[in-house]
């Protein structure tokens, strides 16, 4: 096998991150960080989600039709995330309620899909599972990042526990209010992009146009 | 009536999917590079949006809601489990049907959208729609209003998102924010004045 397993799974943190670089499955990404513990159990769920599909589609690959995958692929996804959605009605509800339709959505969230598609219809099962697992943890790693940034400035917390004592509640620190908002996010994982990028220098695009200097007279 | 105009403008404005609840997200990053396809891609999910959206309504209230069943003989089945896997169904099927009938009866049309149409059953923005629908209980008109005008509001941003886009290209931009940092950064520039609507009272 031309990757070990451990590159498999250190690869996707921060060398090729599904969402720094990939560029999948933002979609969800942005809307469940503004509180740490909803960004855990997500990073949690899609983890999950990934790594078992990943693995059940590598099994099944040789019997998939080239046709129908996409269906096929959907159904072993589909089936995976109603586990997922039962599973935290009956024991997280209230976590569930603030989730709401972004549990389904890991459906349509284009880690799974993609790294069904790129890597389980291609290699054996373990090394599938670890690919699946390894990118829901480079998921979760950036979920986390926006998670803990959001929800320090924005309410003064981490998981819910005060740390700065807000104003409100009579203590010193004024909470950054736009952090609470969904365009925050794109700032954060914006900048967090632009910092990846200067600490590895090879995930920087190439430029469509070359800006010309001009010289002085 | 008035209830079904401020809903669509409510779906359009202020609870726009791409801006407000970020919903088809990773199309709406990689095919923003140009205003034509931009506006191709925009009226597919549109379309597509508005046939899901009623379809899911009347599987979820004919078939899967408790008591549903009733004209079966089964009072007290509760389907609603299968929910997810029933939408995504409807959508997967929706969209190859529209791809062949557009191929049969409009192939201008087909080969302007065509190489949309299956990216769209992944767009997370078509399964959202269905999702929302379900979780605020709409009925059939509201569904259908909801569909057409929140697939119009995605279309917009997108169209939106690709114009700033093509400007953007000729910008003196630092290294490392080169083309996807900066998409995001502009996103959220535009979902803040997208916020602005959300002052309007109707």
């Amino acid at each position: 096998m031309a990757q070990t397993r451990r590159s498999l799974l250190v690869d996707p943190l921060v060398d090729n991150n599904p969402i720094t670089l990939q560029v999948l499955g933002i979609c969800s990404a942005l809307a469940v960080t503004s509180s740490l513990q909803v960004a855990f159990v997500m990073a949690l769920a899609v983890t999950f989600v990934t790594s078992f599909s990943s693995f059940f589609i590598s099994l099944l690959r040789n019997q998939i039709p080239g046709s129908i995958r996409i269906i096929v692929q959907m159904v072993i996804i589909a089936s995976l995330v109603i586990l997922v959605d039962q599973i935290l009605k009956a024991y997280a509800f209230e976590i569930s309620k603030t989730l709401s339709v972004f549990v389904g959505l890991i459906i349509t969230n284009c880690i799974v899909m993609g790294r069904a598609e790129a890597f389980a219809m291609k290699n054996p099962p373990v090394a599938s599972f670890i690919d699946g697992f390894g990118n829901g943890l480079g998921y979760g790693l950036i979920l986390m990042m926006v998670g803990v940034i959001r929800e320090f400035f924005g309410s003064g917390s981490l998981f819910g526990v005060t740390i700065l004592e807000t104003v409100n509640n009579g203590g010193w620190y004024v909470p950054n209010g736009l952090l609470l908002l969904p365009p925050s996010a794109f700032f954060i994982i914006g900048l967090i992009i632009w910092g990846f990028r200067t600490w590895k220098p090879a995930q920087v695009e190439e430029r469509e146009y070359e800006i010309q200097s001009v010289e002085a007279h | 009536m008035e209830g079904l105009v401020s809903l669509a403008v409510k779906a359009i404005f202020v609870e726009n999917l791409a801006l407000s609840f970020f919903l088809g997200m990773c199309t709406f990053i990689a095919v923003s590079k140009k205003i034509s396809t931009a506006i191709g891609l925009g009226i597919s999910v549109m379309v597509v949006q508005a046939i899901t959206v009623p379809a899911n309504n009347l599987l979820l209230n004919g078939l899967l809601k408790p008591g549903a069943l009733a004209w079966a003989g089964f009072e007290d089945v509760d389907l609603t489990f299968l929910g997810l896997i029933t939408y995504i169904g409807v959508i997967a099927a929706m969209v190859q049907i529209l791809e062949m009938v557009l191929d049969k009866f409009f192939p201008p049309l087909y080969n302007a959208l065509g190489i949309f149409l299956p990216l769209i059953t992944v767009n997370c923005a078509i399964l959202g729609g269905s999702l929302f629908m379900v979780e605020r209980d709409y009925n059939f008109a509201e569904a259908t209003t909801y569909g057409l005008s929140s697939g119009f509001g995605w279309a917009l941003a997108i169209t939106a998102m690709a114009g700033v886009r093509e400007k953007l290209k000729y910008s003196d931009i630092p290294e490392g924010l080169q083309g996807l940092g900066i998409t995001f950064i502009s996103a959220g520039l535009m979902a803040l004045a997208f916020m602005s609507f959300s002052g309007v009272k109707l």
